[in-house]
């Protein structure tokens, strides 16, 4: 099993008042699965996200990454963590803007001391896996949403990570050039990549093959299609 | 793992790119520190260059030497001059007592002086300083006539008009003439020139050849017996000034008649004593001058402090980017540290080399030797890592602490 979660509860103390944003989660998901997380904003799929990406840990109950326990990890471990297993897609693509399309790309690899003679090709390979071999020394400012949004995906790609975390991929592009990010990620699902989606668009949801609703902290639904 | 070569590399290559992103930004912080070491460096180095010149220049009156001198060299309160003003004179016969009976000094010499203008024919020289002294002037100043010779014991008892002029008089009143056995007018009198004295240079700017000796029986007669002498005592050795110095002040109580309890009504006197009056001068001055420096460092330093705090807010999502690309606490830390110690040591390294035109140039208008020392360049250098850690290490700090979340969050 790639991730086993079990009771897993979170808070957030507000002043005085207490927010149970998850209520007692258990989630099962396996190897090259496509996940999609969906629900109305309120329901805790932010913080579901932010624990399956290992930004955050839980207020109770244990969570398995690919064989280990990250429940009760420190801030530096977690980010070991997060640069071995996860590789993140954000909503606003989240890259360095005075760095090239490479650099960008390089950076899990710096943070895991891959000597510098391995790390070009191997981020070069990943830009050319997302088609921008012809765009490596362009700045994000330089380049379309798709093509930053490919960047942030050659990026997540780079370190081969157990989990491919994307937040709403395709919420800062026009239809067209979000079909070409989903595309892209069915690609990488074909490659054998675990990918996780967290979206409220029912029809980039239906790209997955299974989809996880919550509410109020709670899974409300979970269906394989 | 370790924290790598790799991670510092990235270190460096961010805070080269932010300084370049922020240029009158980077400017201005590294102004700041810049400043500082300059006021820093200039003040120890014009300190150190003040001490070592003063020094020397004392040193030039003969460590080996003691003066019996009506008033003590230093009077430091009213109510001490209220006490020594009214103190006779010291007179020939004291002169000649003294010269008698000392043991330990290889030469007694006594010196009066006056400042006169000298004429030789229709050309004249002002401001000359005129010495009443004797032959042994030579032993005690350690100076000897470059041309002719001093005049005598022989002409001193019989108060010939004779004297030894000082290089610089010769050179501008005569030119290029011998003045050997030619006359100068001082005071209204004629005296024959015996001698020339060899160059002596210049001590605190003030020249040692613009004079002219004469006997000082002759002097107290033209200019006055109400003046009061100087004795000048040079010891045998340098070992002796201590036991010199209380042989002087015991024969001088006899020859003054002093009972025992009853204050010395003159004051004995070394050079010693006016670097220690140097040293309490200038003591204070020091302080307050290393102080101000030390604030101007301060300030630079809070100027960097700030600069990183903003520069930490103003990336906080960068800091998110790289903490959820796996960025531990340490290397964004490290990040921060190095561009406060980037921005610090160019500060440093520019002030160091202002400092050393500075001091050249204070040497060339000054007679100051104003040096750059490199124990003060280190200073500067471990200053720098100082200063750049430790107004770094907070911002840093709260960047490395910052939670990836909200600083992915953050717009």
């Amino acid at each position: 099993m790639m991730i086993e979660l079990k009771d897993i509860k979170k808070d957030y103390h507000l002043g005085l008042e207490t927010v149970h944003a998850l209520r007692s989660i258990n989630l099962n998901i396996d190897e090259n699965e496509y996940v999609a997380i969906m629900g109305p904003s309120g329901s805790g799929k932010s913080t579901l996200m932010n624990l399956l990406g290992c930004l955050d840990t839980a207020t109770e109950g244990t969570y398995c990454l690919n064989g280990s326990d990250v429940s009760d990890m420190n801030d530096d471990n977690l980010a070991e963590i997060r640069n071995r297993e996860i590789g993140f897609v954000f909503q606003n693509f989240n890259l360095l803007p005075r760095a090239s399309a490479l650099h960008n790309v390089e950076l899990p690899l710096i943070y895991n001391g891959t000597p510098s003679s391995q790390r070009h090709g191997l981020a070069a390979e990943a830009l050319t896996k997302v088609g921008l071999g012809d765009r490596m020394q362009h700045r994000p400012n330089e380049l379309s949403g798709g093509q930053r949004q490919r960047v942030a995906v050659a990026r997540a790609l780079v370190n081969n990570p157990s989990i491919i975390l994307a937040d709403e991929p395709t919420g800062n592009l026009d239809t067209r050039t979000g079909d070409e990010i989903m595309d892209l990620f069915e690609t990488l699902h074909d490659g054998g990549n675990t990918i996780i989606l967290v979206t409220h668009e029912e029809y980039i949801a239906e790209h997955s093959d299974r989809i996880i609703r919550l509410r109020d902290g709670h899974i409300e639904r979970d269906e394989a299609r | 793992m370790k924290y790598s070569w790799t991670e510092f590399g990235e270190g460096v290559r961010i805070a080269t790119q932010a300084l370049k992103a922020n240029r009158l930004r980077s400017v201005l912080t590294t102004l700041g520190i810049l400043i500082g070491v300059v006021v820093v460096t200039v003040i120890i180095s014009v300190i150190q260059g003040m001490n070592t010149y003063v020094t020397g220049e004392l040193s030039s009156l003969g460590t080996d030497n003691v003066f019996v001198s009506r008033y003590p060299w230093m009077i430091t309160s009213w109510e001490e001059w209220l006490r020594v003003r009214k103190r006779p004179r010291i007179e020939k016969e004291h002169f000649e007592f003294l010269e008698k009976y000392v043991t330990l000094a290889e030469a007694v010499v006594p010196e009066v002086a006056t400042r006169r203008t000298v004429k030789y024919r229709t050309e004249d020289l002002g401001g000359v300083f005129i010495y009443g002294t004797t032959d042994k002037y030579m032993v005690s100043s350690n100076a000897m006539p470059e041309f002719g010779r001093f005049f005598t014991d022989n002409e001193i008892h019989h108060r010939r008009n004779v004297c030894v002029i000082g290089w610089e008089v010769a050179d501008k009143l005569y030119k290029n003439k011998d003045p050997v056995g030619k006359r100068i007018k001082i005071g209204g009198q004629s005296f024959r020139i015996l001698g020339v004295m060899e160059k002596r240079g210049q001590m605190f700017d003030f020249s040692m050849d613009n004079n002219v000796m004469i006997p000082y029986t002759v002097f107290l007669k033209v200019f006055g017996k109400h003046r009061s002498l100087d004795i000048q005592a040079k010891a045998l050795s340098p070992e002796v000034v201590g036991e010199l110095k209380d042989e002087l002040e015991a024969l001088m109580r006899r020859a003054r008649g002093l009972r025992v309890g009853e204050e010395s009504d003159f004051s004995v006197n070394e050079q010693s004593q006016l670097l220690e009056v140097y040293n309490n001068l200038t003591k204070v001055l020091w302080i307050v001058l290393i102080g101000i420096g030390s604030i101007a460092l301060l300030v630079g330093g809070i100027g960097i402090m700030n600069i990183m705090l903003v520069s930490v807010t103003e990336r906080t999502r960068e800091i998110g980017i790289r903490k959820a690309l796996g960025a531990k606490r340490r290397v964004i830390l490290w990040q921060f540290l190095v561009e406060s110690m980037f921005i610090s040591s160019i500060g440093v390294t520019l002030g160091i080399l202002i400092s050393i035109g500075l001091a050249t140039l204070v040497k060339q208008v000054s007679p100051i030797p104003v040096n750059i020392s490199a124990w003060v360049a280190f200073l500067g250098i471990g200053f720098t890592i100082s200063i750049g850690i430790f107004f770094g290490l907070y911002p840093a700090s709260k960047a490395a602490r910052l939670n990836p979340i909200e600083a992915l969050r953050y717009e």
